[in-house]
């Protein structure tokens, strides 16, 4: 037996997966359709061409699943950016270490003050995002953000660098129940070509992450890939989905969230490779079909129209309202943003826009014991 | 016909209790308690927010129906006794869904952590209705540690199969001394009927009703079919014969 999920991703044969997608039969694909059960080679075959020539057919099924599984419900949650310091160099993200603009890390005690200005806006889930600095950003820093949140905040979790059992074992007591760390690529050779310098450097420890964090007592893990990163957007779809179904075997007590962000412009970043509209609902509704019952995130990257649109194709949870630089709820400053938001409506618009589609925004569901 | 159920000492008109998750809207969900009559609903407490403007509970009319808050996202017996301590504190009514679920994802109940929950929590004042599997012996063990029904469930939450245990649940009927209420799995107003003609005294509905596409017809449906399966059952259904009655009798002669 296997250790962690990590082991079990690394185990899979994606070339072979990826060669499915490719040789892909219209029966295949209508196995897949229609198969109660599906496998990760049944997945690939709905990520092929033959599958795209059917995604109306794709799309009922994924909104007949989540349907049942989850109702007329969207849980939203808002980012609370922490600090945008960062000694790591990514190429696609505006708080690398070699671009030049405005810092800023929150005391707790305005932590506390953007919390509570997010919590009058609705929200009572939380994700603190931060990027990676490990003195600034310190294990103790974010042990005392959550302590600081957690009286008066039901739902938080954490978005910041990985680190080691001891610490999510640390945060998980001081009320954090979240833990989300995107691989971003689960690619090697792309990973090592985006991750410039830092700890993030370190595909393995971050890969392993999401086992520590649910070992130390952490009940929602969060996975994801930057779409946009890898030119074969297949190849980390994947990736995420055997990430996904090896953790939910081996957590089975945990919840698992999948978020698919489409790599936006960053300071000095335009997007090479883009996702278009139609691949991205093919994969979200495929990841539905594969995974009846994991949340599929939906950021503020997207636009109004298009997150309106997916809110019936298989999308659970929601940020509203986003600044992704630190303070910008309650304090704006000239901080760099982490990237261009492309939703820029209020989180009560968000809310009035889900009902109008005859869905329940859900603010609450969660209740720290 | 004076059929009422009686559960801890307190009578329901309704044998059809309410889920409350996967609702369009608060106003869908009041909507559709008017509707179907019931008159006992479960909430979770976590999805509970007295601080919000249009919270769930805006949604229940407390005179005529009691509020069950459920330990729903409990994954152990002492979180279970925390969360329903959390509700007395708010002022809850001392009614307890006990759900200990500690896998997400079929949210089946924990049978070790739900019994231990539960003798603490009848010991400590609570009226307890236990969701779990359909197993004859478990339920038994609750009804001796003071639960006031038994809440098997007929096929996986919200996953619509009807009574996949019904050769358990008729076990679990025939033994109880306490209601036995079907909880989970019904996804039609058929199965709830055929819950109702098996013996159980009530049936808990969510998913069927709240992703309807008309989620007020879908309650008045159940309301229905949750009625004509209790009178069925009380009228005496007629058994099921594997070949056919002769209506001249072979032994005919004899008498």
């Amino acid at each position: 037996m296997t250790l962690t999920a990590a082991d079990d991703v690394l185990a899979t044969d994606f070339d072979r997966l990826r060669a499915h997608v490719d040789d892909a039969t219209p029966l295949d694909v209508e196995r897949a359709l229609r198969s109660p059960r599906r496998s990760l080679a049944d997945f690939a075959a709905l990520l092929s061409d033959a599958a795209g020539d059917r995604l109306e057919e794709l799309a009922r099924l994924s909104h007949e699943t989540t349907l049942r599984r989850f109702g007329r419900t969207i849980h939203l949650f808002a980012p609370l950016y922490l600090s945008n310091e960062c000694v790591s160099v990514c190429t696609y993200c505006g708080f690398s270490a070699d671009n030049e603009v405005p810092r800023r890390t929150l005391s707790p005690e305005e932590v506390l003050t953007e919390a509570r200005e997010l919590r009058a806006r609705g929200f009572r889930h939380l994700l603190l995002v931060s990027g990676e600095h490990a003195r600034i950003v310190s294990k103790d820093y974010l042990v005392e953000c959550v302590s600081a949140l957690a009286p008066e905040i039901p739902s938080i979790s954490v978005e910041v660098q990985v680190w080691d059992t001891d610490t999510y074992r640390r945060l998980a007591g001081a009320g954090c129940e979240g833990l989300v760390v995107y691989q971003e690529t689960y690619d090697r050779d792309v990973y090592a070509a985006v991750h410039l310098k830092g700890k993030k450097r370190n595909y393995d420890w971050r890969l392993t992450a999401l086992d520590r964090g649910a070992e130390a007592g952490m009940r929602r893990l969060g996975i994801g890939a930057l779409l946009g990163l890898q030119d074969d957007w297949r190849v980390d779809a994947l990736a995420v989905a055997a990430h996904a179904r090896a953790l939910l075997r081996r957590w089975w007590r945990c919840e698992v969230t999948i978020s698919l962000p489409r790599l936006r412009p960053a300071a000095g970043f335009e997007p090479e490779h883009v996702v278009d509209d139609r691949d991205f609902v093919q994969l979200l509704c495929a990841l539905r079909l594969l995974l009846p019952d994991t949340g599929l995130v939906l950021s503020t990257r997207e636009n109004p129209a298009f997150r309106d649109s997916l809110v019936r194709l298989g999308v659970t949870h929601m940020s509203a309202g986003s600044h992704t630089e630190p303070g910008g709820y309650a304090s704006p400053s000239d901080a760099e943003p982490q990237f261009e938001v492309s939703d820029d409506r209020s989180p009560r618009d968000v809310a009035a826009a889900l009902r109008l589609a005859g869905y329940d925004p859900v603010w609450k569901d969660w209740e720290r014991v | 016909m004076d059929d009422r159920l009686v559960i801890a000492g307190r009578e329901f008109g309704s044998r059809l209790f309410l889920g409350t998750g996967k609702f369009p809207s608060n106003q869908a969900l009041r909507a559709t308690i008017e509707a179907c009559g019931t008159e006992l609903v479960t909430v979770a407490l976590r999805r509970v927010d007295p601080t919000a403007t249009d919270d769930i509970l805006d949604a229940i009319p407390p005179e005529r129906v009691l509020l069950l808050t459920n330990t729903s996202g409990a994954v152990d017996a002492t979180e279970a006794v925390r969360l329903a301590r959390l509700a007395r504190a708010a002022g809850l009514p001392e009614w307890i869904k006990l759900e200990v679920t500690p896998d997400p994802r079929y949210l089946l109940p924990d049978p070790v952590e739900t019994l231990k929950a539960a003798e603490i929590l009848c010991a400590d004042g609570f009226v307890v209705l236990p969701y779990v599997n359909a197993d004859p012996i478990l339920c038994k063990r609750l009804e001796e540690a003071g639960c006031a029904t038994v809440m098997p469930l007929g096929s996986w939450i919200g996953s619509n199969q009807g009574l996949r245990t019904r050769a358990a649940l008729e076990i679990i009927v025939e033994q109880s001394l306490v209601p036995v209420v079907v909880d989970a799995g019904i996804g039609a107003p058929s199965q709830a009927a055929e819950a109702m003609e098996l013996g159980a005294d009530a049936v808990l509905v969510n998913t069927a009703i709240g992703t309807a596409g008309d989620p007020v017809a879908m309650g008045t449906a159940f309301k229905l079919a949750v009625e004509a399966g209790r009178r069925g059952f009380l009228a005496g259904l007629p058994t099921v014969a594997r070949v056919a009655d002769a209506s001249s009798p072979l032994t005919g002669f004899l008498s």
